[in-house]
């Protein structure tokens, strides 16, 4: 009789469920899963991995008595690989935080796995605004910046300049759409009109065809929603086609990896919202001499981010004295923000609240040093560069 | 939809313009195939290799595009004899799939490498000077460049199936292809053959890497991006034949551009589309011969 053996075995593995569910909690695990070997693992990736560990011995490498250790892994773009991942961590090695990198489907996701298990959710590299709007959570907070903000900052400045028909570049999945979506409502708003859009697919090796059919739309200005290596060919090829002479480009994502990758040959007077450059001030500059030392590159906005917010986490735990996603994010939610990166606080939907900057990318001849490439046109004011109150749709703001 | 003469002319041209990278490709993996058996899917890696290494002359030597040109094929080709001394000769009785699966290691480890030592935001390769500027052809501004790589891959196309097809080395290479032993018994040096071929190959992806520098930023990953496409092409077109692969890739090159104007959302996907009505229809290719 075959169920004689069957259950011992399923008795067994039960049994393995229940201990690994009970193992008791030795350690804070931070997981950490982005982009590691695609076209958006410049602007985080392993320097994102990087941060989060300078930021961890910073911090004593200790909280609670128990040793901090960070896991990371690398998503490749696809949704199902990040949620799957974040499960695994979750039920296996009784993460405490879950950490999301770029790409916007994969930050949806995660948010959806950390909701469901109860952790918590922050996340820097992931840019669309619905992270906390229409799919807002009580565990997640959404760091660096989101769409809202790159519309409201670089869209906004372009139509004051006179900016006023947009045609879009858009990339063809979450991120692109919520882009183009955010940036054509602030380009309405403002007077302007939006004469059309093309989407392409993600990773799009050849912009040419692309571009001609933006040019034909005889439209002032062409809103690139995309971001990283999507970004660097459109530009490259917008200057190849002759298309920077009869339209202006606005790179909507635009990371200093990628003015990097083109030079300031290719990009110079390009406007560009961010939500930090390494050379604003000494404190930021000090940063940025610590990361170039490990890494031979200058951070990103967002590894700049992804120290910040793990020193944040770690204060909260200290503070709370507990790893419970419940009582951190409570304390996550009522500290005030203040480091190298910003000054802010995390607002009830999860978004954190702090000034962003307007740029332009600086002339060859400005440049005074590699790396130096942006100089401040605006500082946009938290409270207004983000989604209002009177926008949200998250049920948690209201 | 309305779609203007102009635009259309211009999409197609462009169209044109990517079918000759398709092109040069897939003659490469076509040639390899016909002779070797093995499907080989490092030649994306090769051909990034190509172009990596034209951004390393002129950046760290100073050695220009045109020297590039025939420098890089040599030293990617030499690399590629390397590999099939080395490594590919131990396979060729082996299943086809071991061939693939040795290939792919061997791409994962050679991005690998590249994208360690350059990041994937890439490097900028300026076009030559000779190069730079464009046409203005009415319809559209056809930059210099692009226009190069059209017919320089079209030659470097029609002088390989020239040799292939036209001459005795190329005689001796189709009838090794037919039956090996055979043409061993004739005092004909057929592993030196093979090793030759797939080192021709090989470089033809190295001199498409070269061609591509100053088209598609030059990145670890740009070979990636390309050879899975560039795998429905050969299959599209038939394993094994040379016009097949060259006529093919041009095709779908422009295909792909007409898609990009009429429904861009597909332009990724279309290849794949063509490439499983064609498998129904024809299962060796269009070109290719039953067996």
């Amino acid at each position: 009789m075959k169920k004689h053996w069957i259950t011992p075995i399923a008795l067994a593995c039960g049994l393995a469920l229940a201990a690994g569910a009970a193992q008791a909690q030795d350690k804070v695990r931070i997981g950490f899963i982005t982009d590691m070997s695609s076209l958006y693992s410049d602007v985080e990736g392993k320097g994102g991995a990087t941060a989060i560990q300078m930021a961890i011995d910073d911090f004593g490498g200790k909280v609670l008595g128990m040793p901090i250790e960070l896991l990371t892994a690398d998503h490749q773009n696809k949704a199902d690989i990040a949620a799957s991942k974040a499960r695994e961590w979750i039920d296996t090695q009784n993460l405490t935080m879950l950490f999301g990198g770029t790409t916007s489907s994969t930050g949806l996701a995660m948010a959806k796995v950390a909701q469901e298990k109860k952790r918590v959710f922050i996340v820097n590299g992931a840019g669309t605004s619905a992270l906390t709007n229409e799919q807002c959570s009580p565990y997640t907070v959404h760091y660096a910046y989101d769409t809202v903000a790159l519309a409201k900052g670089t869209g906004g400045a372009v139509v004051d300049q006179g900016g006023k028909s947009w045609y879009f570049l858009t990339a063809d999945y979450a991120f692109g759409h919520a882009l183009e979506a955010d940036t054509s409502k602030v380009v309405k708003d403002k007077g302007g009109t939006v004469v059309g859009s093309v989407r392409h697919p993600l990773n799009a090796s050849d912009f040419s065809s692309f571009l001609l059919q933006a040019q034909n739309s005889k439209a002032q200005i062409l809103g690139l929603a995309n971001a990283g290596g999507d970004t660097i060919n459109a530009i490259k090829a917008a200057k190849e086609f002759g298309i920077n002479k009869t339209m202006k480009l606005a790179g909507l994502l635009v990371f200093v990896s990628d003015i990097h990758s083109l030079g300031l040959k290719n990009t110079e007077g390009l406007l560009l919202t961010t939500s930090w450059d390494w050379n604003l001030d000494d404190k930021t500059r000090a940063f940025g001499k610590k990361f170039f030392d490990k890494t031979q590159r200058m951070p990103t906005d967002l590894q700049a981010a992804d120290y910040s917010a793990t020193m944040t986490y770690l204060k909260a735990v200290e503070a709370a004295k507990t790893t419970d996603a419940d009582k951190v994010m409570a304390q996550l939610k009522s500290m005030k923000i203040d480091d190298f990166y910003a000054k802010g606080f995390i607002r009830a939907d999860g978004r954190m609240v702090h000034d962003m900057y307007l740029m332009q990318v600086k002339s060859p001849a400005e440049s005074k040093q590699p790396w130096d490439y942006y100089k401040v046109v605006a500082k946009l004011p938290g409270d207004q560069v983000f989604t209002t109150k009177a926008e949200s749709k998250c049920a948690l703001w209201k | 939809m309305s779609v203007s003469l102009p635009a259309l002319l211009s999409q197609l041209l462009l169209g044109l313009v990517n079918g000759s990278f398709y092109a040069m490709l897939s003659l490469g993996l076509a040639v390899i195939f016909g002779l070797l058996n093995v499907i080989n899917f490092a030649h994306g890696a090769l051909f990034m290799m190509g172009a990596v290494l034209t951004w390393m002359a002129m950046n760290y030597l100073g050695v220009n595009y045109w020297v590039m040109l025939l420098v890089a094929p040599v030293v990617v080709g030499a690399f590629g004899i390397l590999i099939e001394r080395l490594l590919l000769r131990w396979i060729y009785k082996l299943d086809h799939l071991y061939g693939l699966l040795l290939t792919l290691g061997l791409t994962l480890l050679i991005e690998g490498i590249f994208r360690s030592a350059y990041g994937v935001s890439g490097l900028a390769y300026d076009t030559p000077d000779a190069l730079s500027g464009a046409f203005n052809l009415g319809f559209m501004i056809l930059p210099k460049y692009r226009a190069w790589v059209v017919v320089a891959s079209l030659v470097v196309c029609f002088v390989t199936w020239f040799l292939i097809e036209k001459t005795r080395i190329g005689a001796y290479l189709r009838a090794g292809t037919e039956n090996p032993r055979l043409v061993e018994a004739f005092g004909v040096n057929v592993p030196l053959m093979i090793t030759l071929t797939y080192g021709f190959g090989v470089a033809l992806a190295a001199f498409a890497g070269v061609l591509a520098a100053p088209v598609i930023q030059v990145s670890p990953l740009m070979g990636q991006n390309l050879i899975i496409v560039v795998f429905a092409v050969v299959v599209i077109g038939g394993m094994g034949s040379i016009m097949g692969a060259i006529l093919t890739g041009l095709g779908l090159g422009v295909i792909e551009g007409l898609t990009k104007v009429f429904y861009p959302e597909a332009s990724s996907t279309v290849v794949f589309v063509i490439m499983v009505i064609v498998l129904l229809i024809r299962p060796a290719g269009l070109f290719g011969k039953e067996k």
